[in-house]
């Protein structure tokens, strides 16, 4: 066993600091506009060198680069250092780009991926709809030829979608053949948000939080979008939508913001007086026991995508693990704060408004880490998944044939 | 970066398993629950014929690692014998220049751990050597003639204890207390113990498992059942991530981090609670014929028990982690 990376990456190291105390950070006079403009120019320029948008062909703003599990990793490394801008996030370049690279026409790529790359584009993801819950294959928001054939109409409404108040465009599964079995009739669309058949509006987290960052839902009344703007088959959206990112995806990232969030903890023990507390030490060793399963899991995750290995079912487990951990903290988090309970943190209702934040700013965590139990696949869903993918169990009835 | 086995380790577990495949047969280890003895020579010997004592020897070319990835298979296994302490003696009489490394290491003198401040002992009968470690004491190696024993009715059936007792000034004194190696011995031990659990607590999963994969209910197979499913996907949860607790506490005592003794001594307490857990869990399983003797879970659940106080409980090491961590 070794945690160095190497000599090779060591150097490509040395390379990409360098690089990045040339261009990184701007003068600190830019602000607003002008800052957006330097962000982008960075970009291209981290692009120039192969640093971001690895995955992406060069014809569509990518930097084309081999996989290299361990050089993408020192690049997430060196940028996070320098606290330099990494590729845009979200929707559009974990779901939409891949998606187009592998199944879109030529002239969807040329149309979508550099400007999703550029940011110009944010995706919202138009999958999960009222009632349908973990069965996404039971959309009922239909997708209707117009009499000339050249558009759909689509009727219906979609709902948790992340960052829906910004987002331009669509991606989206709809019901195109009503008579068809489950998971045949179901078409994927990409749709232009910006148009009068689209209304959306802010969905109101326990958490207090609403407004930009949260989940929206989406109404659509008659809303269009050209036929060319179909990925995939007609009816094939099902395996359409299980195209996801492969490349370069291992990274040991999520285990460091695990590893900071305990940290606070321990922090938090000190800072309420209760560091010496025979019950606490007990109890935040134990939940370390997790974390550092969780932190070093992740290395060997890691090491196996470096070597072209699979890791086998332990790469099933680390959502449920971070889950299970993020639950664990809180209930701490919850008995350490004690009557600071009683406050609403600072901040909550919108991040706009941030202020002095005292212990009860983990209310946030607290009630956050319900939501890690229910978004990205519910728990319930990653124990079916480790039970069936994992340890080789029989399906559900109920599912089995469909998934 | 590397931190995941070689297809050399790999190879090195199969060989083991193998081996104790043959020696430990269900019907083998409920005779020997069932009679007197606490050592089979004939296991012993063939698990030793593998050329494995020497492991823990500096100059081996295997480590700490190596060493747990076998004492994981015995774990599975459930075998007899005290292969804990074997290892361990091999790197101190190396270390020290004193004592028979190669009779020991070939496994034809025998020796067994004695931990600091305890009175038990495994396998003491067939001890030839006691290897007695004690961060506060250091560590002895005292011949069997020195030694009173006193064979006790064991919980643990598959690795019997005696209570030991020994002069203090029995035998050869290795390292002084204040000797680095002696932490490290006890910190080895607590690693090789917390990968004895991690092979138990995968073993009741994988027959928990197989048994829902087989058993019927209700017309058809219980694993298929959701409430079953997700008891099963739990207990794989908490023994899977863990194996890479275990590989970075040995990684980082063969590196001599100096995260070294934290690591052993969270990867003790996290392994030892994760077996009890997933044993307790693995009968729940099973239903009416897990808690049945014939069956056989009561011997993991059993050595689950062992692990758990053998070297010093969860609860003593999560404290002294605490304590490591500087809080």
């Amino acid at each position: 066993m070794d945690l160095s990376y190497g000599a090779a990456a060591e150097a490509f190291r040395a390379e990409v600091r360098a690089f990045l105390s040339l261009h990184w950070p701007p003068p600190s006079d830019t602000r607003g506009a002008e800052l957006k403009a330097f962000i982008r120019t960075f970009r291209a320029l981290a692009t120039g060198e192969g640093y971001l948008y690895r995955a992406i062909p060069k014809i569509y703003g990518g930097s084309e680069q081999p996989v290299d599990v361990i050089k993408a990793q020192v690049i997430r490394e060196e940028f996070a250092r320098a606290r330099a801008p990494m590729e845009v996030g979200g929707n559009g370049m974990n779901m939409t780009v891949p998606t187009l690279l592998e199944k879109g026409t030529e002239e969807q790529k040329e149309l979508f991926i550099r400007k999703t790359v550029e940011g110009d584009y944010i995706w919202g993801q138009g999958y999960s709809e009222p009632g349908s819950g973990s069965d996404l294959a039971s959309v009922r928001t239909k997708g209707e030829l117009s009499a000339d054939g050249k558009k759909w109409i689509i009727n219906g409404q979609k709902i948790w979608t992340s960052q829906g108040m910004q987002s331009t465009h669509m991606f989206m599964l709809v019901r195109t053949e009503p008579d068809a079995p489950k998971h045949d009739g179901i078409t994927y669309l990409l749709i232009d948000l910006d148009q009068p058949g689209v209304t959306r509006r802010p969905i109101r987290q326990m958490t207090g939080e609403e407004g930009d960052h949260t989940f929206c839902e989406f109404f659509f009344d008659n809303a269009e979008t050209p036929v060319s703007w179909q990925v995939g088959e007609r009816g094939q959206g099902w395996t359409v939508s299980r195209t996801t990112l492969k490349h370069e995806r291992a990274s040991i990232g999520g285990a460091d913001g695990l590893g900071k969030q305990f940290a606070k903890l321990v922090d938090l023990a000190k800072e309420v007086g209760r560091i010496d507390d025979p019950i606490v030490r007990d109890k935040l060793t134990q939940i370390e026991g997790s974390v550092l399963s969780h932190r070093y899991s992740s290395y060997r995750i890691f090491s196996c995508a470096a070597a072209g290995e699979d890791p086998g079912p332990v790469a099933l487990m680390m959502k449920l693990l971070l889950t299970e951990i993020g639950h664990e903290m809180a209930l701490l988090a919850q008995e350490l704060i004690g009557e600071h309970g009683f406050l609403e943190p600072a901040g909550a209702g919108g991040r706009s408004n941030r202020g002095p934040r005292g212990p009860e700013k983990w209310l946030d965590q607290i009630m956050g880490s319900l939501g890690n139990s229910i978004a990205g696949g519910a728990s319930n869903i990653q124990r079916n998944i480790i039970g069936e993918r994992g340890l080789g169990l029989p399906r559900d009835l109920a599912m089995s044939g469909e998934r | 970066m590397h931190f995941h086995l070689t297809e050399e380790q790999k190879a090195i577990q199969d060989a083991v398993r193998g081996t104790l495949a043959d020696s430990w047969p269900i019907e083998r280890i409920h005779a020997f629950a069932d009679g007197d003895e606490d050592f089979d020579r004939a296991s012993w010997h063939a698990l030793m014929a593998l050329g494995l004592g020497g492991m823990l020897a500096p100059d081996s070319g295997m480590g700490l690692l190596d060493a747990a990835l076998v004492c994981e298979v015995a774990g599975e296994a459930a075998a007899a014998g005290p292969l804990i302490g074997q290892l361990l003696a091999v790197a101190a009489v190396v270390a020290s220049g004193k004592g028979d490394a190669e009779a020991l290491a070939s496994g034809a003198q025998v020796a067994t751990l004695l931990h600091g401040g305890s009175d038990y002992a495994p396998s003491a009968r067939a001890a030839d050597l006691f290897l007695i470690v004690d961060r506060a004491k250091g560590v002895r190696l005292v011949p069997a003639a020195d030694v009173t024993i006193e064979p006790v009715k064991a919980a643990d059936r598959t690795r019997p204890m005696s209570k030991v007792s020994t002069p203090d000034d029995a035998g050869e004194t290795l390292f002084a207390a204040t000797d680095p190696m002696t932490a490290r011995l006890a910190d080895a031990a607590l690693v090789l113990v917390a990968a004895d659990a991690l092979g138990g607590a995968q073993k009741v999963t994988d027959m928990s498992v197989a048994y829902a994969k087989e058993r019927e209910q209700f017309g058809q197979p219980i694993g298929r059942f959701q409430a079953l499913k997700h008891q099963l996907a739990h207990m794989a949860l908490a023994v899977e991530p863990a194996r890479a607790l275990v590989w970075y506490a040995a990684y980082a005592w063969d590196a001599e981090l100096p995260d070294a003794p934290r690591a052993a001594a969270m990867a003790k307490a996290h392994l030892c609670d994760t077996y009890i857990q997933t044993t307790r869990a693995a009968v729940a399983a099973h239903g009416g014929i897990g808690y049945t003797w014939e069956y056989g879970l009561n011997y993991w659940f059993r050595r689950a028990m062992a692990d758990r106080a053998w070297l010093g409980s969860p609860a003593e090491h999560r404290a002294r982690a605490a304590t490591l961590a500087g809080w």
